[in-house]
């Protein structure tokens, strides 16, 4: 069974077609990048695979079931935006996070967060924006989730620690685990990536693995990317 | 070893070149263990089914083999590691005279600059 799968997913906001018959299918043990333009709608779709959104029209379904409780059990979801209460300090993080998640493993999270020295007394409002980010992929990372999906997850950090999040995303890799990268960054998770999906205006206009892709086009992905998005 | 990536072409097939290359150097003796899949992934910052592709076309090409639960380990077959310097030597050739070619040098020139090189 598919981890996840969309048939025909239309979301509209007003008269706004934010997704437009969106159909995937994302197998377990992959690391998908979701890629396309500001406004494309990768966000609305991360929304919809989440329940934080209701398809306008069509279906999505995570390991075979609508969004809801149980789906939310086994995805792991890192925002674009920070959504942690900014009072707390990591260590009290990772209590919030183990209460929520049964699939929460402290010992992982601990083990993170200490190789990037980050002080987990330290309120994360104290924090630098780029080490609360860190902090945030952390939590979501040290998740055993069935389906992780990361919401720009490299935008506004440094490259080191781009290497770092990429890293972490290796290997906490398992196989029967997904991965879906949303991100317009694409040189740089290009090597990380199974599959690649570009989408533009609410559709998809191309998936393919991203090796057959440099194969058939004799071209990176970030190169592609730049060609059929062309401004 | 050092992964260095580019554009064009699959990383699984640069992966099988940096191998092959790192055992035709004698970087990667005959005999010598890999590390596993995953910890070849990290340093190489590649994809784990990736590194798991290139390791497998390798084993295909009878270059490195694996042993049940031991892990996997580079040929000891000095005739196919023979076979791959002449495949990766007959490839960096093939690209030196295509550059050339497009530089408009003579072969007798291509030549007469090698055996200069060589002199010094």
């Amino acid at each position: 069974m598919p981890i996840l799968e969309c048939k025909g997913l239309c979301k509209s906001y007003g008269s706004v077609r934010a997704l437009d018959g969106v159909d995937i299918t994302i197998e377990s043990g992959r690391i998908v990048g979701l890629l396309g333009p500001n406004g494309s709608g990768k966000t609305t779709l991360i929304k919809l695979a989440n329940g934080l959104l209701v398809p306008s029209g069509g279906r999505i379904l995570v390991n075979g079931l609508a969004p809801g409780v149980e789906s939310k059990k086994i995805i792991s979801y890192l925002p674009e935006r920070s959504c942690l209460p900014e009072w707390m300090n990591a260590e009290q993080l990772m209590g919030f996070y183990g209460d929520f998640y049964a699939d929460f493993d402290r010992s992982a999270a601990e083990g993170m967060l200490a190789r990037l020295s980050i002080d987990v007394k330290t309120r994360l409002k104290h924090l630098s924006k780029g080490n609360r980010e860190k902090v945030q992929l952390i939590m979501v990372m040290a998740r055993k989730a069935g389906l992780y999906l990361l919401d720009e997850p490299i935008g506004g950090v440094d490259p080191a620690a781009r290497d770092f999040i990429l890293n972490t995303i290796i290997s906490n890799y398992n196989p029967t685990a997904s991965v879906i990268i949303s991100t317009h960054l694409i040189a740089d998770v290009e090597r990380v990536l199974d599959d690649v999906i570009f989408i533009n205006q609410g559709k998809i206009v191309l998936a393919s693995p991203a090796d057959q892709l440099r194969e058939q086009q004799g071209k990176s992905v970030d190169e592609v990317f730049r060609e059929v998005f062309r401004c | 070893m050092e992964w260095k990536f580019n554009g064009g072409a699959p990383i699984y097939t640069q992966i099988v070149d940096a191998v092959k290359l790192a055992i035709v150097s004698g970087e990667l003796p005959p005999g010598a263990r890999l590390q596993g899949v995953r910890e070849l992934a990290l340093e190489a910052g590649v994809n784990p089914n990736t590194m798991q592709r290139a390791l497998s076309e390798l084993e295909r090409e009878g270059l490195v083999y694996s042993v049940r639960t031991a892990g996997r380990y580079v040929t000891g077959d000095d005739a196919a590691i023979q076979e791959v310097r002449r495949e990766l030597a007959g490839g960096y050739a093939a690209a030196f005279l295509t550059a050339m070619e497009r530089l408009g040098m003579k072969k007798s020139e291509i030549i007469k600059l090698l055996e200069a090189d060589k002199e010094e």
